[in-house]
């Protein structure tokens, strides 16, 4: 069990992963990231 | 290996930051990679930048948390929990001392600048935990507007990557921002200098006492399928690794475990350890020492 919990965990997360790309995450990551928010770097 | 990673470092700040055609009117890159989360702090309103900061994402979902339940929608954060899960399980806490491209910036102050160094207060490494549960999870979830939004607390008041990468260039691309700049942005200027100058004197202090990205990783460090292991029994007591270590991880005296959370996985300790006593394992039956190959089942100190 102990020699495979690294598997386990990578399982785990990689389920989490495709469960938030099913969902339609990276969309939203996306547009964060495409827009400048000032006011999250202090200008404002 | 150290020329190995410095190469590797240099490589992944390229990648991250390789948008190279920047103009005014068209100041952060807008194309399909942004969806991707970078395995290091690296600002995603920095002009170069062609993807997100984990970090950044983070707090923007955890931010948006109470509006998206109560509208139904999802947006839990799973994909970017995900992503750094997956990459934590694997190496823990490399991706900091490999990727980081604000890990590499702290590398080269510390070495390039002829200051005399001083000793790091141990303490200050707790502050991780403050800066990870207070500032990125706690204040964005709980402390909201009147729509009910949070804010990204740790981008907006602390990060002095933020301010380096992204507040300063489009400051000096835009010149229509500057008279936005008010005392929040001068605050996290002096943040980042104030970091700047830390670095001259401690190695990655950053690192070592604010970085929630890095306390992330390392929290995988105990777990992940790359470990570090410390032959007590081999070791001559050189303490060469301590004064190597740039996060001052004190396995040899015992006062850290060599997988402790500050281990950012550089391998300095590994590579000069004149004893053989550092080894790198990949699962818990193989296991590889420097210079020489596969040996099996060595019981640790």
């Amino acid at each position: 069990m102990k020699d495979r919990l690294p598997l386990y965990i990578f399982l785990l997360f990689l389920i989490i992963f495709l469960l938030g790309v099913l969902l339609g995450e990276p969309r939203d990551v996306f547009q964060k990231g495409v827009t400048i928010c000032l006011s999250c770097i202090g200008i404002n | 290996m150290e020329r190995f990673r410095r190469f590797i470092q240099f490589i992944s700040a390229f990648v991250a930051n390789s948008r190279l055609w920047i103009t005014p009117s068209n100041p952060i890159y807008t194309g399909p990679i942004k969806q991707i989360c970078f395995p290091g702090l690296n600002c995603y309103s920095c002009p170069a930048a062609i993807s997100s900061c984990p970090l950044g994402a983070l707090q923007n979902v955890l931010a948006s948390l109470k509006m998206n339940l109560q509208l139904g929608k999802p947006g839990l954060g799973l994909y970017i929990l995900g992503s750094l899960g997956m990459m934590g399980a694997v190496v823990g806490r490399a991706p900091c001392a490999w990727f980081c491209p604000f890990g590499l910036f702290q590398d080269i102050l510390y070495k390039l600048v002829p200051v005399p160094k001083l000793p790091f207060w141990r303490p200050l490494a707790w502050g991780r935990y403050v800066f990870l549960f207070l500032f990125v999870i706690i204040l964005p979830v709980f402390v909201l507007d009147a729509a009910g939004f949070g804010q990204t607390w740790f981008c907006k008041f602390i990060c002095p990557a933020g301010t380096l990468e992204a507040g300063l260039p489009l400051l000096a691309i835009d010149s229509g921002l500057r008279s936005a700049v008010g005392a929040l942005f001068f605050s996290k200027l002096a943040l980042l200098m104030l970091f700047i100058m830390w670095s001259m004197v401690n190695h990655r202090p950053f690192c070592r006492a604010v970085c929630p990205l890095g306390l992330i990783f390392g929290l995988f460090n105990r777990v992940s399928w790359l470990q570090l292991r410390f032959n007590r029994d081999v070791c001559v007591e050189c303490h060469a690794c301590e004064i190597i270590c740039p996060t001052g991880v004190s396995f040899a005296d015992g006062r850290d475990d060599i997988n402790s959370t500050k281990c950012i996985r550089c391998m300095r300790c590994f590579n000069l350890c004149p004893g053989g006593a550092i080894t790198v394992e990949f699962s818990k039956t193989r296991r590889r020492s420097r210079g020489e190959g596969c040996t099996c089942h060595q019981e640790q100190g």
